[in-house]
């Protein structure tokens, strides 16, 4: 192996044109899903990204496994350019068809990924009659089944016949891991893949993938809105959390640094909101000015989380935050890690008082 | 036919409340469906305090959405509802919910008991504008229009909308949290003394959910409200509720303080629901699933329909339908062995040690 990272991301952009609808022939919208995220994933790692729905965190995550093309930077997978790849541009080193077996993904809703006429066997002999035509469909069939098993499918031929109506929520997302599984993955995207399970379920399903990661190596981007869970998967994978606010990457470190101590004021808000069974305290205002996300087709100036955070000054409305190193890996963009900033002698932002005092500026998020 | 008791008891002493708002008794709910008859409410009895706000926790197909749609009498077909349930205005007589007309029932549910659902799209007409919405509310009510609106207003308002903004757009125009603050604004512009909400913040995301916990509170101070806030978030709700409720397999199986059930759930699917809860705040180790999975309404397992995942099971649980038993004042528990549960289930709620 190379010492590159196992995929690269750089200075990572993803921007959406939105048309108005069918008799509008104005000017297109602009959507800045992501906007200059950098972020190295290596080998056995796992990342979470947080964030509020719209953040950018799936599209992130769907460009770092080749799936989204980014319309700036680049994306590389052990130091091949992932789009030159696909395009034939260069020299390619790793073909793309080794880059998409490499980097898979498992989706929120299990349900709509697999075909509901097909049973169980037959969806996951798919991917192995693509990627590994040699195999004779006696040894195909005993690796589905030992896949099987490997998840907690017991036992396994049972399962290997159902439809996937005859399976529960959590049965029907370990078939979609396996599905990914079976291809010899390095790196998985879960996007959600544990919102829709019972609560009951989604330790259950994180504890495979940690169980997977220390088995085969895989590496995981896990894109969650929930940090409890996010802190779960990410400090018992001896991995990181990043947390995404309007297509920026805002924070980044070591999961349990992160949680412990949050230096971003949008990573204390989110950990505002992540319940907790503590009973003596009560949570209190939410600690935002105002509690809607601005419309991203439009973000705010400056930093963009300032029409909402609680600590924004008069800098924070003019320049944006460069990304300062506040401790071993971890990273955040905001002024107030910056002792001699400017930001601390600027007067604080003022709301409007005759809109009410949290009067909402969006349509949409 | 099963030969078991019925497991509702005939000592009602257990479940009453000193001030109860709505009453529910013996509640069942059947569907016939191809595979068998499927029980998806089980003979729960329940008090609802007035001005408290209860949570009703269970996980998908515990039967939670049933209880709610039986207190306001609106199970769908071809769903029977079965039992008592009793509304208790302040000023009027009690009111026999299942007995009411098709009409009465109707001004029963916005004016008296008002409910909101996950998902707000789909209970706003989406051909007008949210004004148009609260409007034909109105009027199919005999309200007085423009009293209605500057009471809407007002609502908007407490839930940090801008009210002409919100009645000007139309639903899709909206992000998914105001739609749902917008529903939630219709349901009270009938003055409700109650509101029951069903998973109405699952679809949002944490930061907006917690917010709209806090401004509900607010809601229910200001405008005297009772709230059941129905949810398979434990967390979420046990920072809201002032009793909490815990449904397994469509039937009641503890129900007592909020604080109580936290630090002393008596029984082990509660206690095995806690330990399955990440908590941000609790050592990464105490995080447990529940082995095995919840049963099908049609093939409920007998005696205790918990035992086939429960620790403590023996003969007793699997021939006998526990009743509730007293675990502490407004503490009831379905549990045999709840004496034992601690022992069996640990479960430590983080930072709590101390006060043991």
């Amino acid at each position: 192996m190379s010492g590159d990272p196992l995929v690269s991301l750089t200075d990572v952009e993803v921007h959406f044109e939105e048309s108005q609808g069918l008799l509008d022939f104005g000017e297109p919208e602009l959507v800045r899903a992501v906007d200059g995220v950098s972020l190295d994933i290596e080998e056995r790692d796992v990342v979470a990204l947080v964030g509020e729905s719209g953040c950018g965190k799936t599209t992130l995550g769907k460009t770092a496994i080749g799936l989204q093309r980014p319309t700036g930077g680049s994306v590389e997978f052990q130091g091949q350019d992932v789009w030159d790849a696909k395009d034939g541009k260069g020299d390619v080193e790793v073909p793309y068809g080794e880059v998409r077996r490499s980097l898979q993904i498992i989706h929120q809703d299990p349900g709509s990924a697999l075909n509901p006429n097909r049973r169980v066997m037959k969806t996951l002999e798919a991917p192995l009659k693509k990627w590994q035509s040699g195999m004779s469909a006696g040894d195909r069939r005993g690796e589905i089944l030992s896949m099987l098993e490997e998840v907690g499918m017991s036992p396994a031929s049972d399962y290997a016949g159902r439809y996937p109506h005859q399976l529960s929520g959590g049965e029907k997302q370990r078939v979609a891991l396996v599905r990914s599984l079976l291809m010899d993955p390095d790196l998985i995207l879960a996007d959600e893949a544990i919102s829709a399970l019972d609560v009951s379920l989604r330790v259950e399903m994180m504890d495979l993938m940690l169980d997977l990661q220390d088995r085969y190596d895989t590496s995981f981007v896990f894109v969650s809105h929930d940090l409890s869970n996010a802190r779960y998967l990410a400090s018992h994978g001896g991995g990181r959390i990043g947390v995404m606010y309007l297509g920026e990457l805002v924070e980044v470190g070591p999961a349990e640094q992160v949680i412990e101590n949050p230096r971003h004021p949008y990573t204390k808000v989110l950990k505002w909101a992540t319940p907790d069974l503590r009973v003596d305290e009560g949570a209190g205002e939410p600690p935002v000015r105002k509690i809607d996300i601005p419309d991203p087709k439009d973000p705010p100036s400056g930093c963009r989380f300032h029409t909402r955070c609680p600590e924004a000054r008069e800098a924070c409305v003019r320049d944006a935050p460069a990304t300062e190193e506040v401790g071993d890996g971890h990273e955040v963009a905001c002024f107030r890690t910056v002792d001699d900033h400017e930001y601390w002698s600027s007067p604080e932002l003022v709301d409007d008082p005759s809109g009410g005092d949290r009067d909402t500026t969006s349509t949409a998020d | 036919m099963s030969t078991q008791k019925p497991r509702h008891t005939e000592d009602g002493a257990l479940y009453r409340t000193s001030d109860p708002i709505i009453e529910v008794r013996d509640a069942e709910v059947v569907f016939g469906m191809d595979r068998g008859v499927s029980r998806v409410l089980d003979g729960v009895d329940l008090d609802v305090q007035r001005n408290e706000i209860l949570g009703i926790v269970g996980e998908s197909g515990s039967g939670k959405s049933m209880l709610a749609s039986a207190m306001l009498d609106a199970v769908v077909d071809p769903g029977r509802l079965s039992g008592r349930i009793t509304y208790h205005p302040a000023d009027r007589d009690p009111v026999d919910v299942l007995g009411l007309s098709k009409a009465e029932l109707k001004r029963l549910r916005w004016e008296d008991i008002s409910m909101v659902f996950q998902g707000a799209m789909s209970s706003f007409n989406p051909t007008m504008e949210v004004r148009g919405n609260f409007v034909e509310t109105l009027e199919a009510h005999d309200y007085d229009v423009e009293a209605g609106l500057e009471r809407t207003r007002e609502i908007l308002r407490d839930l940090y909308l801008e009210p002409e903004r919100v009645l000007d757009s139309y639903p899709h125009e909206l992000s998914g949290g105001m739609q749902q603050r917008a529903l939630i604004a219709l349901s009270l512009v009938l003055e409700p003394d109650v509101l029951v909400m069903d998973e109405p913040t699952a679809a949002l995301d944490l930061l907006m959910q917690r917010s709209i916990l806090q401004l509900l509170e607010k809601l229910k101070q200001k405008y005297d409200l009772t709230l059941v806030f129905i949810t398979h978030d434990l967390p979420l709700v046990a920072e809201l509720a002032d009793r909490l409720a815990v449904m397994y397999a469509f039937e009641l199986v503890e129900i007592g303080p909020t604080e109580e059930i936290l630090r002393d759930a008596a029984h082990p699917y509660t206690r095995s629901l806690l330990n399955a809860t990440p908590n941000i705040d609790s050592g990464l180790e105490e995080m447990r699933p529940i082995e095995g999975s919840a049963p099908d309404p049609v093939d409920v397992p007998t005696g205790c329909s918990y035992h086939p995942r429960c620790p403590m099971a023996d003969e007793t649980c699997v021939e006998d339908d526990p009743e509730f038993l007293r675990a502490d004042d407004g503490h009831n528990v379905a549990c045999f062995h709840w004496q034992d549960a601690e022992e069996a289930v640990p479960f430590v709620l983080d930072g709590q040690e101390a006060d043991r």
